[in-house]
Order: structure tokens, then C-alpha cells, then sequence
């Protein structure tokens, strides 16, 4: 069985249901609309703040705000593509049709993780030319050193986080249990303990907080990461390979 | 004429599945063979489906193994194209239309869009292939399943209680369509826990209860071994009767309601033997145990879930005890 077969009929499933198209678009109208609203906002606010804040003024982050809501929906489309095929009862199908295991979950990956690489760049470069026409003088010009990369980046953060849900959902099997576990975690746990002091350190390991430093153009002043921003990208994808690959003994090991 | 000269053979050899304690499928050996249709049997909770699965590759024996035309499930290249399976009766994706479907399965296992719409045609599903699946009725939901079976034209066909949910229509077709595959030198094999639906449609038989094998035997010979015929007799000269047919050597037994019972098809003798000596019958006719009798004395002993015997009226339970110690003397295993 070649490769291509399987990644041919994982293209066809993928394209004829319903929730690739509504996960997806909600990843790109939240991220887009949230990231223009957070940066005329910060536009307004510019003259009142700090001289701190203002030297940490970073209006190419700040286009991406978007991303903390807009990832959500990436995380529901990761979760979908792989714990359908078991909520469903496809998978008993899909593996008599596709055996070799290994093959099954890669080409369903690649598959997956190529639509959202498409969406996600899309999206990044969108978000950051409508944000920084929020953003009136304050704002960033893409030529401007390392914003190029924080937009790339941006797309390829959004792409990480929808392979970690995959690997999250072949680990645990069902829908409910992989969106009730990494919902709340990116949506709260991460977020808090990445910004409480004594859970900091561990915190900025985390894979969400660790990617999204790619996004950042200027280094708040007070920034004391051990990693920069190909580095921090870096600690995300050993999260996703550590995720994939605990789908994949997941997959190997247990019954369908 | 067969269409197939080679293949469509598979082989359990000491097949075992163990969930923790429970043991669901105990050392199973025996073959399936092309050019008929081979029945599995059992009880429901026998094995029956966790077996198929182990022939697929889905669920991993804890011991044996299972070939099909030698090779392990997951060396076979399209392995739709070996072999096709209706598994239970959703094993997929509602919010995907029926085309969609059985497409993404033939790009699978490389086979043409073309024969998407064939089979598609075969099960009478052509006018709903573009609706999305969670819509279609249990019927409907059998035939997209067979359509999937047959999708690769694979030489050996595995049905696991295709008829369940079907109407009287969508089971005439089913077994129609069995017998013709069959026909065409494929290999069929169909689990049922109808033993009445087996008669209709096996050829060949493998019975298993509580994950054991009761028998692999032939149709003809399960119903020939099964199938006790004796003779039901009344009469107002009971005492003349018995003498007669002891004299001829003839052993009647007592059945209850004042009937007398002869084993064997002998009614044509014993009205001969009566007429000669003048002996009044209100009643003489042949009758047959049914298979599904013969085949609940079978598995008796290995049902899962039976009543509580000590529910059971006495005299139940005698014929509960008889039947078992008849069903053990009968096993091979």
C-alpha cells in the first residue's frame, strides 16, 4: 500500500465533513477579528501608558492577540480530525482498510497539519497587515528586523498547536476527554501558571508559552527567558513529537 | 466454474483473546474455505465478533495467530482487495456522505472512483450517495456496509449478523446476494446467533460458545446428526399396539397426553403393521426436533447468560440437565 493512496483518502475524508470547515473558520475570524479589536485598542491607549510599557510596546505581539482565542478553534479542529475516526466507530474501517498503523496516523497527520499550515500562514499574515492598520503611527512595517519571522512564526504556532491536539486526541481516544483536558489548559492553566511567580519558571516551558515567543518582536525589558525565539519554537516541537509519538504507541498498542 | 483458482483461505491456528481474566475467544482452530458459505454460531457474547476482528488485525491475539491466504492481515497489499468486511452495523463517519465514504476507502487501496459507483449501484443506495450517512436507516446502514465489502471485489467476504435490523426484503437480498458470492468461487463467511438463519444459507458450519469450538462440521451432516425424527402415535387400544410393534421389534416410549413415540421415519410400518391387526389410530404423524433445538443442546452448557437455575420450575431443570449431558456426549472439538 503506498503512502499517497493513504494520504489521498485522508485528504477525502477530511474535506467532506462538516467541522474541518467551521473549526477552521473560526480559527480565522477569531484570530483576525480579536487581533484588530486588541490592536485599535492598544492604539487608543498608547498615549496613557507607562514609559515602560511604552519601550516594551510591541505592535507586532499585539496583532497577534488574537491567537489565545483563535488557537481554541485550532485545538477542536486537531482534536476532531483524529478522535472522530473513534467516536465514530470509522476507525475500525479506516484500520481494516489501512492495516500498517504507522502509515494510517502519519498520512492523517500530514494531511491535517498541511491544511492548517495553509490556514494558519494565511491567517498569521492577515492578521498582522489588518492589526498593524489598527495600530495607525504605533504601528510595525514587515521589513522591520525579525517581524518577517514573528509572522511566519505565527502561522507555524498555530499549526503546533493543532498537531499537539492530535497527538493529545490518538493518546486519549475521545473527543470529549482530549477538548475537556486541553481547552481548559491552553485556555487557563498555562496562562496562569506562566504568569504566577512561583510557578514561572516551569510555566514558560509549557508549549504554548515557549512557541509563542516567536511571535515577539521586542523583548519586554524585564524578559529573562533562557530561550529566544527559534528556541522557544524549538521547546514546542519536542511537545508536539513527545504527543505524536505517545498517539502513536497508543495507536500500535491497543485494540480499535 | 470457479472465478477464483487460487486463495481465499483463512486459517485460525490456536486463536486466543484474553480481556484481563475473562477469556473471550479460547484456542480456536479451524479454516474457512472459498466456493461456499460458512456459518459462525454462537450465542450472543460467544466470540463471534471479537474473532473477526482478530482476523482483520483490529483487535491483537493474546495467543495464535490468523492467516489469510497465508499472509497476516497487515502484510496483505490493499488488503480491501483480499478480503471485505461488514462489521457491526456503524463503523463510520455520519456527517460524510455515502460516496465520500467508500471513496476515501478506494483511494485507500488504490482502487478506481468508477467501481465507488458500482457497488453504490449493487446495494441500491445510488439515489442517497450524496446524502450524509447519520440520516440513513438500519437498512441503509447494512447496505452502505456491504457496499464497503465489496468495494475492493475481494475473494473472501466476512459478514458479522448482516441480517440484524433488516427488513424481510433487505434478508431475502442478503442471503441471495451470500449464496451468489459464494457461487462465484469467494470465500463467505457469516456469523449469525440464528441457528434457523445458518440453515437457510450455510453450507458449512463452525460453532463456538464461550469462545470454544463446539463443532466445524458440514450443513448436511449437522442437520443429518441433529435433527431426530420419530414417529407420534395415539390410539384408544394402546396395550394391542404395544404388543405389535414389540413383537416386531419395535421400541415405543410413553411421551405424556397418551402418545406413544417410535424413533425413526417409520410411520408408513407402523400404520402397515396397525391395519393388519385391526388396531384403531387417532393419530400417526412423522415430526422432526428442529435445528435450533439441536443447536441450543449445543451450546447449553456454554451459554453466558442464562437464567438463574434455581428460578427454573423442576422439571425444567431435569430437561436442562438431560440436554446438557446430550450436548457433551455429542461435542468434538
Amino acid at each position: 500500500m503506498a503512502a499517497t493512496q493513504v494520504v489521498r483518502s485522508e485528504w477525502t475524508k477530511i474535506r467532506s465533513v462538516a467541522s474541518t470547515v467551521w473549526t477552521l473558520s473560526l480559527a480565522v475570524v477569531v484570530t483576525i477579528a480579536l487581533g484588530m479589536l486588541i490592536s485599535a485598542l492598544s492604539n487608543n491607549e498608547f498615549d496613557n501608558m507607562s514609559e515602560r510599557d511604552r519601550l516594551s510596546f510591541d505592535p507586532t505581539f499585539i496583532s497577534f492577540a488574537g491567537m489565545s482565542l483563535g488557537q481554541l478553534a485550532l485545538i477542536v479542529f486537531g482534536v476532531l480530525v483524529v478522535s472522530n475516526e473513534y467516536s465514530t466507530g470509522m476507525i475500525r474501517t479506516s484500520l481494516a482498510a489501512v492495516p500498517r498503523r504507522g502509515t494510517f496516523l502519519a498520512s492523517k497527520i500530514a494531511v491535517a497539519t498541511g491544511l492548517a499550515l495553509v490556514v494558519g500562514l494565511a491567517t498569521s499574515f492577515v492578521t498582522f497587515f489588518l492589526g498593524q492598520a489598527m495600530l495607525g503611527d504605533h504601528r510595525a512595517e514587515i521589513g522591520d528586523p525579525g517581524v518577517l519571522r514573528a509572522v511566519i512564526g505565527g502561522g507555524l504556532y498555530m499549526t503546533l498547536i493543532a498537531m499537539f491536539s492530535m497527538g493529545v486526541a490518538a493518546m486519549l481516544r475521545s473527543p470529549m476527554l482530549s477538548l475537556g483536558i486541553l481547552m481548559p489548559f491552553f485556555f487557563l492553566v498555562s496562562n496562569i501558571l506562566g504568569n504566577v511567580s512561583a510557578t514561572e519558571k516551569i510555566g514558560r516551558y509549557l508549549p504554548d508559552q515557549a512557541g509563542s515567543r516567536i511571535m515577539q518582536v521586542v523583548t519586554p525589558i524585564d524578559d529573562d527567558k533562557p530561550y529566544g525565539p527559534w528556541g522557544g519554537l524549538g521547546i514546542m516541537v519536542l511537545w508536539v513529537i513527545a504527543a505524536l509519538l505517545g498517539g502513536y504507541l497508543t495507536l500500535k498498542k491497543r485494540d480499535a | 466454474m470457479s472465478r477464483f483458482s487460487v486463495g481465499g483461505m483463512i486459517e485460525l491456528e490456536g486463536l486466543t483473546k484474553r480481556y484481563g481474566e475473562k477469556v473471550a475467544v479460547n484456542n480456536l482452530t479451524f479454516t474457512v474455505r472459498p466456493g461456499i458459505v460458512t456459518g459462525f454460531l454462537g450465542p450472543n457474547g460467544a466470540g463471534k465478533s471479537t474473532t473477526m476482528r482478530m482476523i482483520l488485525g483490529l483487535d491483537h491475539p493474546t495467543a495464535g495467530q490468523v492467516r489469510i491466504d497465508g499472509k497476516r492481515y497487515d502484510q496483505l497489499k490493499d488488503p480491501l482487495t483480499y478480503i471485505g468486511a461488514l462489521l457491526e452495523a456503524k463503523a463510520w463517519h455520519g456527517g460524510r456522505s455515502a460516496f465520500n465514504h467508500l471513496l476515501c476507502l478506494a483511494q485507500s487501496n488504490g482502487i478506481a472512483t468508477r467501481r465507488v459507483r458500482e457497488v453504490l449501484e449493487t446495494v441500491g443506495l445510488t439515489a442517497v450517495a450524496k446524502k450524509k450517512t447519520k440520516g440513513f436507516s438500519m437498512g441503509m446502514g447494512q447496505r452502505l456496509g456491504i457496499a464497503g465489502a465489496l468495494l475492493g471485489d475481494p475473494r473472501i467476504l466476512m459478514f458479522d449478523e448482516p441480517v440484524n435490523g433488516l427488513d424481510p426484503e433487505g434478508i431475502h437480498w442478503i442471503r441471495n446476494l451470500m449464496k451468489s458470492l459464494a457461487a462465484q468461487g469467494r470465500t463467505v463467511f457469516v456469523s449469525s446467533h440464528l441457528m434457523s438463519e445458518m440453515a437457510l444459507t450455510a453450507d458449512h458450519l463452525v460453532v463456538i460458545g464461550q469462545g470454544r469450538l463446539l463443532a466445524d462440521t458440514s450443513m448436511a451432516d449437522f442437520i443429518e446428526r441433529n435433527s431426530r425424527s420419530y414417529v407420534r402415535i395415539r390410539t384408544p387400544q394402546r396395550e394391542l399396539l404395544l404388543d405389535v410393534l414389540h413383537t416386531t421389534g419395535i421400541t415405543a416410549v410413553e411421551a405424556g397426553d397418551e402418545a406413544l413415540e417410535v424413533d425413526g421415519s417409520k410411520a408408513e410400518q407402523i400404520g402397515e403393521l396397525a391395519a393388519r391387526h385391526g388396531v384403531v389410530l387417532h393419530e400417526l404423524s412423522p415430526q422432526q426436533a428442529s435445528l435450533e433445538e439441536a443447536f441450543m443442546q449445543l451450546t447449553a452448557e456454554s451459554v453466558e447468560y442464562h437464567a438463574h437455575a434455581d428460578a427454573l420450575p423442576s422439571e425444567q431443570q431435569e430437561l436442562r440437565r438431560q440436554q446438557q449431558q446430550w450436548g457433551s456426549e455429542w461435542r468434538r472439538s
